[in-house]
């Protein structure tokens, strides 16, 4: 398959993950939704560094450059370190406002 | 064909199992349906020939980071009613308009635009050796590998910091209850 | 601006009959009681004894110094001796050559110490110190006992500074010091804790001011023969005025500066116009009188009279005598009426300064400066005597409440007694001679013009020799003689040592300051007749100096330096015109002394004569004297009054024209000020008002955006997303 397939899958799990970030009332789904953007900024990655092959030549042979793979291996360890934190924060809200509805955390408006 | 039908199964996962977790009413089916959607996306790494990285996806999104999620879910209250169907599917009109059409406009521009043109590929290789070996590279991806070690940590030790009760003690509360 | 010291160790071979270091020695007669002045003022109170001890030691200091170097001057023994560190080219150089014009940048302040100088260095400083050593006793328990002993040593740095200054400019600066510590003297009883007297600070303030006139007369003299001579040392303006002479002869300009000048004496030694201020001066401490009367203030303007009459023109020379002349009878006319024992001396010293202007007046400086120093001891010992008394009897200064001192004091009585003996001019006492000096000097005079005009200080000095002669011995007679009047007087003591060594040490000198009789042991040395004072400061020969022959290098001491042009007959024949005026004058004197004293025998010992009984026989004239011819009430009126009418004047050009002015002025401004007012508020007071409004406008209007959403935010952060894209893909740019 062609890079656009992996394109046009990444730009609807983008979509999706977005819609879900803005359209459902509860962070939980905030964070699944921000999960789901990665893992089509991911899938971008990769496909275009499957699609543009280079290499370079690193002691005395010639290797493949992998820069893709390995900013998309960056972003899963940032997106789990990200998961981790923001669900520490969804359990403080939920002590502070006894919400997690983000349409009744307004406190900085006004 | 194999190829063809191979991508048609993983994409539809991913695709069809993010549609179920989008508009699912439960968050736990939600979150199982998230498991899908990544399980998909490392199916189509592996079509990719990211074999590491795909390994790196089942391990960490699916093992770690969605079992994170289901503990905050069992954390916090249910909420049936929160879904409004209204809102998801004007969300998914407008972002998913625009975002069609600019995928339009970049099909027309774009040179690489190329639906099934895998086949001049060079085969993948062997890249969980290629990585370790870019990560030790002092010239190459070392110091960001320090880096997110750090990060890491820092992450950690702060999510134990934000995490732990402190925040306002209820009426006839002490702190020793909270800590207990 | 710093004094740039020109060499203060002068060559030996110019200063050989004093040694090397004299300049340094001399320096050190002033500077020690500034010294202690300065100690006195900071730290004397936490003295023990508050600290007396100090000044007075250094004044004695002071005064050894003094007279050792008088007891070398004397030993050299010369008409001419000179001691001018400025000449010599040691001086004190106040000014860089290139700020300044060439005049001013070549001033230079030195030490004059010539015969006269050094007479009067150890007259002051003698006095000076006797006068510290009475005080230690006679200011005991004074509430600002370590303040008096500050001022006190401070006064006689000014005055030694003064006699030692070669220029007219410092001169100044030390007479003005003086009028500074005549102020605080006489007031000093003014703050007194117990009871603080008013009448004290009035008589400072007399005293300051009414010197002041006199002091600025003499600035103004001073001025005028600055701007014509540009130099204001004593021989610089010597020489300058000689010269001018001899080209020019005497200018209308010269008597102007001279009269001048000589009005600044006027004011410090309480001559007619101006000498209101020293009977009043009396609130003062005793031993403060004693000061001001003997050493200090008046014989400062006996002492400029003589420093500047050789610049003074014939004219100025008769202001000069006619002043002196008028106020030695004056004076003495209203110290034969006074009652206040104080006060009697007071008008007595008035009057012996009028002796004194007017001897110099008539040319006989050094009759009339002879005549200071004599007086000074003669007159101190009389304060400080009658200050003994006063102390003796509680401070009861009055006349008539005392009597019967004499078994009570004897030393004080003794002493005064010499001392009264020697201001009438008896015979073999100190007073004699200098006093015959100066009547001689008027009778010579007389006889040598032949006018009437110079006639009459003769015959008006003869009058004041005797009712001098009166009064004085009237005061002996009420205070000492007869039967105590009042308790006090019953109660009196001899007073302590530290009072009585000094009226011995006077007594002394008022009799052998004049001529130590026949064994005077000057008499070796000079081998003359005159007393030593008249052989060691002469007389400028005028004519000669007016002529241009004299570079005036002795100043005072002209005579010698003259030597060349003396010769023989002329010599010769003037000394015998002199010696045959003074044989004369000698009669009448002692005559006229006779005179008084018979008199006051007659009223005030035997009581053959009333005084009542005259007195009211006079009627008009006694009480026209007894009020002291009412100058005091005249000056009230004309001058206080005419002052403060003046100031009434002034006032109100000042409330209606100056004010008016200032006020429409302010109007204006406050008028403009509202007009700015306005402006500021309506401009740029608006300008920032619709600025702000306009931002918290818009803030309201852009706050709605802000819905507290965070996933509304999500959207912009999407639309932002796109707008992005949408340039780069639309290419937008």
């Amino acid at each position: 398959m062609g890079l656009t397939a992996y394109l046009v899958v990444a730009a609807i799990l983008f979509v999706i993950g977005l819609v879900m970030v803005a359209s459902r009332r509860n962070l939980i789904y905030v964070l699944m939704g921000l999960e789901l953007i990665l893992n089509a900024a991911n899938l971008n990655l990769v496909a275009f560094n499957r699609f543009n092959p280079t290499t370079k030549f690193v002691a005395g042979q010639d290797v493949p450059v992998l820069d893709g793979q390995i900013a998309a291996i960056f972003v899963i360890i940032l997106a789990a370190a990200e998961a981790a934190l923001a669900l520490a924060i969804v359990l403080n809200v939920y002590s502070l406002f006894e919400t997690i509805r983000p349409d009744d955390i307004d406190n900085l408006k006004d | 064909m194999g190829t063809v039908l191979a991508f048609a199964l993983f994409a539809g996962l991913a695709v069809v199992s993010a549609l179920v977790a989008l508009f699912h009413r439960s968050v736990i089916h939600s979150a199982f349906a998230l498991l899908g959607t990544l399980l998909g996306v490392a199916g189509l790494y592996v079509m990719l020939g990211a074999d590491f990285l795909a390994m790196t996806q089942v391990l960490i999104y699916a093992g770690g980071i969605l079992v994170l999620i289901l503990f905050g879910l069992m954390l916090t209250p249910g909420d049936p009613g929160e879904r409004r169907l209204s809102r998801i599917f004007g969300g998914v009109a407008i972002v998913g308009g625009f975002a069609a059409l600019f995928a339009l406009k970049l099909a027309g521009v774009a040179k690489w635009a190329g639906f099934g043109t895998a086949a001049e590929l060079e085969p993948p290789v062997d890249t969980a050796r290629e990585i370790g070996l870019e990560f030790l590279r002092r010239d190459s991806w070392l110091l960001p590998f320090e880096l997110a070690s750090i990060v890491l940590l820092a992450a950690l030790v702060g999510a134990v910091f934000i995490a732990r009760r402190r925040f306002p003690y209820k009426e006839g509360e002490s702190a020793e209850d909270g800590a207990a | 601006m710093l004094p740039i010291l020109e060499g203060l160790l002068p060559g030996l071979e110019s200063v050989s009959p004093l040694g090397p270091s004299a300049y340094l020695w001399l320096l050190a007669v002033p500077l020690l009681p500034l010294a202690a002045w300065m100690l006195q003022v900071t730290i004397g109170r936490f003295l023990p004894r508050q600290g007396d001890w100090m000044p007075t030691g250094a004044m004695g200091l002071s005064a050894v110094i003094a007279i050792v170097h008088l007891i070398k001057v004397l030993a050299h023994w010369d008409a001419d001796f000179l001691l001018a560190s400025a000449q010599d080219g040691y001086g004190w150089r106040f000014f860089f050559t290139a700020e300044f014009p060439a005049a001013i940048a070549g001033f230079k302040a030195g030490i004059l110490y010539d015969n006269l100088s050094a007479i009067l260095l150890a007259m002051v400083a003698l006095v000076s110190f006797l006068v510290h050593l009475f005080s230690i006793g006679y200011m005991q328990g004074d509430s600002r006992y370590n303040i008096f002993f500050s001022n006190l040593p401070f006064f006689t740095f000014a005055m030694l500074a003064l006699v030692l200054s070669d220029n007219l400019l410092f001169f100044f600066v030390f007479w003005e010091l003086m009028g500074l510590c005549s102020y605080l003297l006489i007031g000093h009883l003014a703050q007194d804790e117990k009871e603080p007297r008013m009448s004290a600070a009035w008589a400072a303030l007399k005293a300051f001011m009414t010197t002041r006139v006199g002091d600025v007369c003499l600035f103004i003299g001073m001025a005028v023969f600055w701007v014509n001579f540009e130099t204001l040392s004593f021989h610089g303006l010597y020489t300058a005025t000689a010269d001018h002479v001899a080209a020019n002869g005497w200018e209308s300009w010269m008597t102007f500066g001279g009269v001048m000048m000589f009005l600044g004496a006027v004011g410090k030694s309480a001559q007619f116009p101006l000498h209101v201020w020293l009977p009043d001066a009396m609130e003062g401490p005793t031993p403060v009188s004693a000061m001001i009367h003997a050493a200090t203030m008046v014989a400062a303007g006996v002492y400029l009279t003589g420093r500047i009459y050789l610049l003074c023109s014939p004219e100025a020379r008769l202001v000069v005598a006619c002043v002196g002349a008028f106020t030695a009878i004056f004076a003495a006319t209203i110290g034969i009426t006074s009652f206040d024992i104080k006060k009697v001396l007071a008008y007595s010293t008035i009057s012996q300064l009028g002796y004194m202007i007017c001897a110099i007046g008539v040319g006989g400086v050094a009759a009339g400066l002879f005549h200071v120093i004599t007086h000074a001891m003669f007159k101190a010992c009389l304060f400080l005597g009658s200050g003994s008394v006063i102390h003796g009897c509680h401070h009861e200064q009055d006349m008539r409440e005392m009597g019967g001192l004499r078994k009570k004091m004897p030393i004080t009585y003794l002493t005064m007694l010499v001392s009264t003996l020697a201001i009438s001019g008896v015979p073999l006492f100190a007073g004699f001679y200098s006093k015959d000096a100066i009547i001689g000097k008027a009778l010579e005079r007389s006889q040598e013009s032949g006018e009437l005009i110079w006639a009459l200080p003769f015959w008006i000095l003869l009058g004041a020799a005797a009712i001098t002669a009166f009064y004085m011995f009237r005061l002996i007679f009420m205070t000492f003689h007869g039967t105590p009047r009042s308790k006090h007087a019953e109660h009196a003591h001899e007073s302590p040592w530290t009072m009585t060594v000094p009226l011995l040490v006077l007594g002394f000198f008022a009799v052998f300051s004049g001529k130590f009789w026949l064994a005077d042991p000057l008499h070796a040395v000079s081998g003359g007749n005159d007393p030593w004072f008249l052989q060691l400061v002469q007389d400028p020969d005028l004519e000669r100096w007016e002529s241009g022959h004299v570079t005036a290098a002795g100043g005072l001491g002209g005579h010698g330096a003259l030597a060349e042009h003396h010769e023989g007959e002329v010599a010769h024949h003037e000394h015998y015109v002199g010696a045959e005026a003074h044989h004369e004058a000698m009669i009448f004197s002692v005559l006229a002394a006779g005179t008084g004293i018979l008199l006051a025998f007659l009223f005030y010992f035997w009581k053959v004569l009333s005084a009542a009984r005259v007195a009211a026989s006079l009627g008009g004239i006694y009480r026209l004297v007894l009020n002291k011819y009412w100058i005091d009430e005249l000056y009230q009126v004309v001058v206080v009054r005419g002052t403060m009418k003046f100031s009434d004047a002034l006032f109100w050009i000042d409330r209606t024209l100056v004010d008016g002015l200032v006020h429409a002025v302010a109007g204006t401004m406050r008028r403009l000020a509202g007009l700015s007012a306005a402006t500021d508020r309506i401009v740029v007071d608006g300008a920032v008002n619709w600025l702000g409004e306009t931002t918290i406008a818009a803030g309201q209007a852009t706050r709605r955006i802000q819905t507290g959403r965070i996933q509304q935010y999500a959207y912009f952060t999407f639309a932002g997303a796109l707008a992005l894209a949408a340039v780069v893909l639309f290419d937008l740019i």
